[in-house]
């Protein structure tokens, strides 16, 4: 036996933790280790309680969040692999708070299927700790393990369906296209660590962004960011989104939309912020082809669905290309850039969420997902097709709707950049936005105009939380639309100050 | 009193209308009578609104901002909650808050299909928020949002109780509109990064206040204020609409149920002609005047190509909805030439239209419900089936037509007479030409209308319709609708120095700002 290997791991000192910095995500963990014992006790007794406590059990963080923000202190552990900014905060309480709401949406649909309960709360929880352990991850060895925490039990979650044929297919693809992912992502990493010999993004931000512009560092940024590309579902690393989007239980389709999407744009804004934010040279052109491909395909191929779920996760494609043109002049505009993606991405949530809710409400009844058994929805459930209505109208961006203030968040950015990649976006975006709006609005047809395809009008009753989640993304939608200065001012955000 | 109109009364107008949907929202919708009259006290309420502002509006200083009311909004951009009104927003804001009664008036017993009388009036007060909101705006973002916010509204009244291709001129009507107005949002931004407002009123840098950002421009390089022009250009134009975007006009018109098509008349296209006026040219003059030959061009296109088209309709409701593009013609060219005369007359055409074009309307939507059918061949001798209905549609198409003495006249004549000697920078042959041109567009224009109205109102009743029981008189609701306007168009013919007087003032504020640009 080595002695000297064995003493060094005997001297290891624990490095100092800053118990109030990691409270939300220990409390998260405590909540999903809590959940897995009262399963193992209370078995078959316990299913009613699960989702309730699950719902609980996310709000939790929420009160380490608040006491944090209120201290307002950033604070940093493990050398700056572990921040918690006001960026952090945010981020995390947007996911908590999406995850509050992907559960309320499950509550029915998992407890009235042939699906066990507890498991899917565990595994949705330990997908939303990966998710909140991003947000603070300063490292590259954090970011992978925070993102491999996230996605292993979304692989599960997404093939949750398993007696299905489009579910074993949704949870496969999904699998094989995100591991493919991680390798592309990993390779990067370990070319970026060659450079510039540290792991710490802050680090890889002096040796990239002071260096010369050497291939390797060329090679290392692209490839690192194309890992994250898969996860925003960015053209062309888009192909596993409509499937798995279709085969997935449709909360988790709106989890994997909203949630999982929002943390693979809080990795790529870390990596280009802190780590590679002097090198936009390189991932300035990169986004600016991934915006107006992802933008321009998703638009297309959306107007051809006849899905519901597809069209979504096409116009999900959409929304993010919209988000990549913020990124694309993060280098000529600086922190507004970030601020703009970040007030998309609240508004994204609440718009996305709300109108996922409408989908699995209207097809309780329907047991459809065809455009078309929309119609007359608004004769027979006039609150579903005006929730509808606000959630599509506010995606087309239409004010006073909520995503009115988040495209005009991305026009400014990219006009603010005064370059000709911005100008090019700003356009691209509004002609965009008037291809987006033929689909948004033949929903919106499908549901005031048409009659309904059956004559069957019976009323559809909607469960309680469901309701509940879509008067929350209503209130949300409307009133943040109408106020847009409630989550501007929250979402004036920094990484280039700390991070450096 | 004073004071609280002062502080209260303008955001009251604007957003009465919500609240009044609001509590409509929360009646069952069974309760037919009882929404109809929560919508009629709410519009006659903000009506009221209408005029007790205009009694306390100051007539001697109309060319500055009233009632205004500065408060925060989105700080993070620096826009604000500003709303005001002029001499220019105030004839368009009374016109808005008067045809918008009428319409619930006239909808009284006769709601289109499918019905739902609910949900038709909330979308209608919803529209009236925006058209307000649009005209009492004083920050470019708070103008944008109260521009878009009545197009979803319009959308559904269009493809919801429309005709038979409802749903094609909804969306093409959303379409269209859409994209003009997201390049115009791009304009505005880049107005605001480029323009260096700090030694204004507004004391910042970087702003979207429509008061400070006149004197706020200069910086700009011309070749940048053009382009920033175009954007806008596009927005407003096709709102307008102008040739050649206004293909979508025709279709909505003649889709549209009857007060859908007298809002878009009688108010929605103003908001392009007032954004000409109220923000592209005052803001950007420079530009404006490289612009106007191109934007008096296509005007006296429209005109020309409005009136041929005019002549080859077979439709009575798209014969109008054509020269509705022949008539902004008219308000288009007289803002083209960036005169105090100009876009007096243009002011005065957006209200004279507005009464003229909607009286049209209703008149068109009730021969529809008479006749089931407008095809103009099919109609014949007015005159005799319902004579009173005969007589006011003879009234509204002379005024149409600028007969002098009504309303149209005073905004086509001008308009006419101010392209012989246009503002300073422009090229007078040009706009002589584009005169002649638009003069040979009156005659047409007299030669489609008595035309139309010898093919439907002369003669005799054609034979399916001789003895039918259907076509009757006016109806009391209609008459309620209808006097309202007749009264204004005969009143504002023979007293333009009504409108006039208001205008002017404000109107030489544009102008002053359009000959310092063309001196310096």
């Amino acid at each position: 036996m080595d002695t000297s290997a064995l003493l060094t791991v005997l001297a290891f000192e624990r490095p100092p933790i800053d118990w109030h910095a990691v409270a939300p995500e220990l409390t998260l963990l405590a909540v999903g280790a809590l959940l897995t014992i009262l399963d193992v006790v209370l078995l078959e007794r316990g299913r009613k309680f699960m989702a309730a406590a699950a719902g609980l059990g996310l709000l939790l963080p929420l009160i380490p969040i608040l006491t944090l923000a209120v201290d307002g202190t950033n604070r940093s552990m493990f050398g700056g692999a572990f921040v918690v900014d006001e960026f952090a905060l945010l981020m995390k309480a947007l996911f908590l708070v999406s995850g509050y709401i992907v559960v309320l949406l499950s509550t029915n649909y998992i407890a009235e299927g042939d699906f066990w309960e507890s498991e899917y709360y565990g595994l949705l929880i330990s997908s939303l700790m990966g998710m909140v352990l991003m947000a603070s991850a300063r490292d590259l060895v954090t970011i992978f393990v925070a993102l491999e925490l996230l996605s292993i039990p979304a692989y599960l979650l997404a093939g949750w369906r398993k007696r299905s044929l489009e579910g074993n297919e949704a949870g496969m693809k999904y699998f094989l296209m995100g591991v493919f992912a991680s390798a592309i992502m990993l390779y990067g990493m370990s070319l970026l660590y060659g450079v510039a010999g540290d792991t710490r993004l802050a680090e890889i931000g002096e040796a990239v962004g002071r260096g010369d512009s050497l291939p390797i560092v060329t090679l290392g940024v692209v490839f690192t960011l194309i890992g994250f590309a898969f996860k925003v579902s960015a053209v062309p690393f888009h192909t596993w989104a409509p499937d798995t989007y279709q085969g997935a239980p449709t909360p988790i389709t709106a989890f994997l939309a909203v949630a999982s999407k929002t943390a693979g744009f809080v990795a790529l804004l870390q990596l280009v912020y802190v780590g590679f934010y002097g090198r936009d040279d390189v991932y300035g052109p990169m986004f600016w082809v991934l915006a107006l491909l992802t933008m321009t395909v998703g638009n297309l191929i959306a107007l051809r669905q006849t899905n519901i779920v597809r069209l979504f996760a096409y116009s999900g494609v959409a929304q993010a290309g919209y988000m990549l043109a913020a990124l694309a002049v993060a280098g000529e505009v600086g922190d507004t850039a970030l601020q703009a993606i970040s007030t998309y991405l609240v508004f994204y949530a609440a718009m996305n969420l709300g109108a996922f809710a409408v989908i699995i409400a209207v097809a309780r009844k329907t047991r459809s997902g065809h455009t078309q058994s929309y119609g007359g929805l608004f004769e027979y459930a006039p609150g579903l097709a005006v929730s509808m209505g606000v959630f599509l109208f506010s995606l087309a961006g239409i004010p006073p709707f909520g995503g009115w203030y988040a495209k005009l968040a991305v026009f400014k950015v990219t006009v603010e950049a005064d370059t000709w990649i911005g100008y090019s976006l700003a356009i691209a975006v509004a002609v965009n936005s008037v291809i987006a709006l033929y689909y948004y609005a033949n929903i919106a047809r499908q549901m005031f105009m048409n009659p309904v395809p059956d004559g069957d009008t019976t009323p559809i009753k909607v469960p309680f939380s469901l309701a509940a989640a879509v008067a929350i993304t209503v209130i949300a939608t409307v009133g943040l639309g109408v106020l847009p200065n409630l989550v501007a001012e929250i979402t004036e955000v920094s990484l280039l100050a700390a991070g450096g | 009193m004073e004071d609280f109109l002062n502080d209260w009364g303008l955001s009251l107008a604007v957003f009465l209308p919500v609240v009044g949907a609001a509590i409509m929202a929360l009646i069952p919708r069974a309760e037919e009578q009882l929404h109809k009259v929560v919508a009629l006290i709410t519009t006659l309420a903000v009506a009221g609104m209408g005029v007790a502002l205009l009694a306390n509006f100051d007539m001697g200083r109309s060319k500055d901002l009233q009632f205004v009311v500065d408060a925060s909004w989105i700080d993070v951009i620096n826009s604000r909650y500003i709303v005001g009104l002029d001499g220019i927003s105030m004839p368009l804001m009374l016109l808005t808050m008067l045809i918008v009664p009428l319409c619930v008036i006239y909808s009284w017993n006769h709601f289109p299909e499918p019905h739902n009388p609910k949900a038709f009036l909330i979308l209608i007060l919803i529209l009236e928020t925006g058209m307000i909101g649009t005209f009492a705006a004083q920050d470019l973002i708070l103008f944008f949002v109260f521009f878009e916010i009545v197009l979803v509204p319009m959308y559904f009244l269009i493809g919801v109780w429309g005709g038979e291709e409802r749903q094609y001129a909804a969306i093409k009507f959303f379409l269209f509109t859409l994209f003009g107005s997201a390049l115009m949002l791009v304009s505005f931004l880049a107005l605001y990064f480029l323009a260096d407002a700090s030694g204004t009123a507004a004391g910042v840098a970087n702003t979207f206040d429509m008061r400070a950002l006149p004197e706020a421009t200069a910086g700009i390089a011309l070749s940048t204020q053009v382009i920033i022009f175009g954007g806008m250009f596009l927005g407003f134009g096709i709102k307008v609409p102008m040739f050649p975007f206004h293909t979508w006009l025709p279709d909505a018109h003649t889709q549209a149920p009857t007060v859908g098509s007298v809002i878009l008349a009688a108010i929605l296209l103003k908001l392009g002609t007032y954004g000409f006026i109220r923000i592209a040219i005052p803001i950007l003059p420079e530009a404006a005047i490289e612009w106007a030959p191109i934007i008096g061009g296509l005007a006296v296109i429209g005109i020309i190509y409005g009136a041929l088209c005019c002549l080859a309709q077979t439709d009575m409701k798209r014969l109008i909805a054509f020269s509705s593009v022949a008539h902004m013609g008219y308000t288009m060219l007289g803002i083209s030439t960036l005169t105090d005369f100009g876009m007096n007359a243009a002011v005065f055409g957006m209200v004279a239209h507005g009464l003229i074009t909607g009286t049209l309307f209703f008149i068109a939507g009730s021969m529809k419900e008479r006749y089931h059918t407008l095809e103009i061949k099919r109609l014949g001798g007015l005159l005799v089936s319902a004579p009173k209905m005969g007589w006011v549609f003879g009234l509204a198409t002379m005024a149409s037509l600028g007969l002098p003495g009504l309303a149209g006249f005073w905004g086509e004549v001008p308009a006419i007479l101010a392209a012989y000697s246009p503002a300073e920078g422009l090229s007078e042959p040009l706009f002589r030409a584009y005169m002649v041109i638009a003069a040979i567009g009156t005659v047409l224009a007299a030669g489609y209308l008595l035309w139309l109205y010898q093919r439907t109102a002369f003669g005799t009743p054609t034979e399916e319709f001789v003895d039918d029981p259907h076509i009757t008189d006016i109806s009391i609701p209609e008459w309620v609708a209808w006097v309202p306007m007749i009264v204004l168009i005969l009143a504002l013919g023979i007293y333009p120095n009504l409108l006039f007087n208001l205008t002017d003032p404000a109107v030489v504020a544009v102008g002053d700002l359009v000959a310092a640009a063309a001196g310096s």
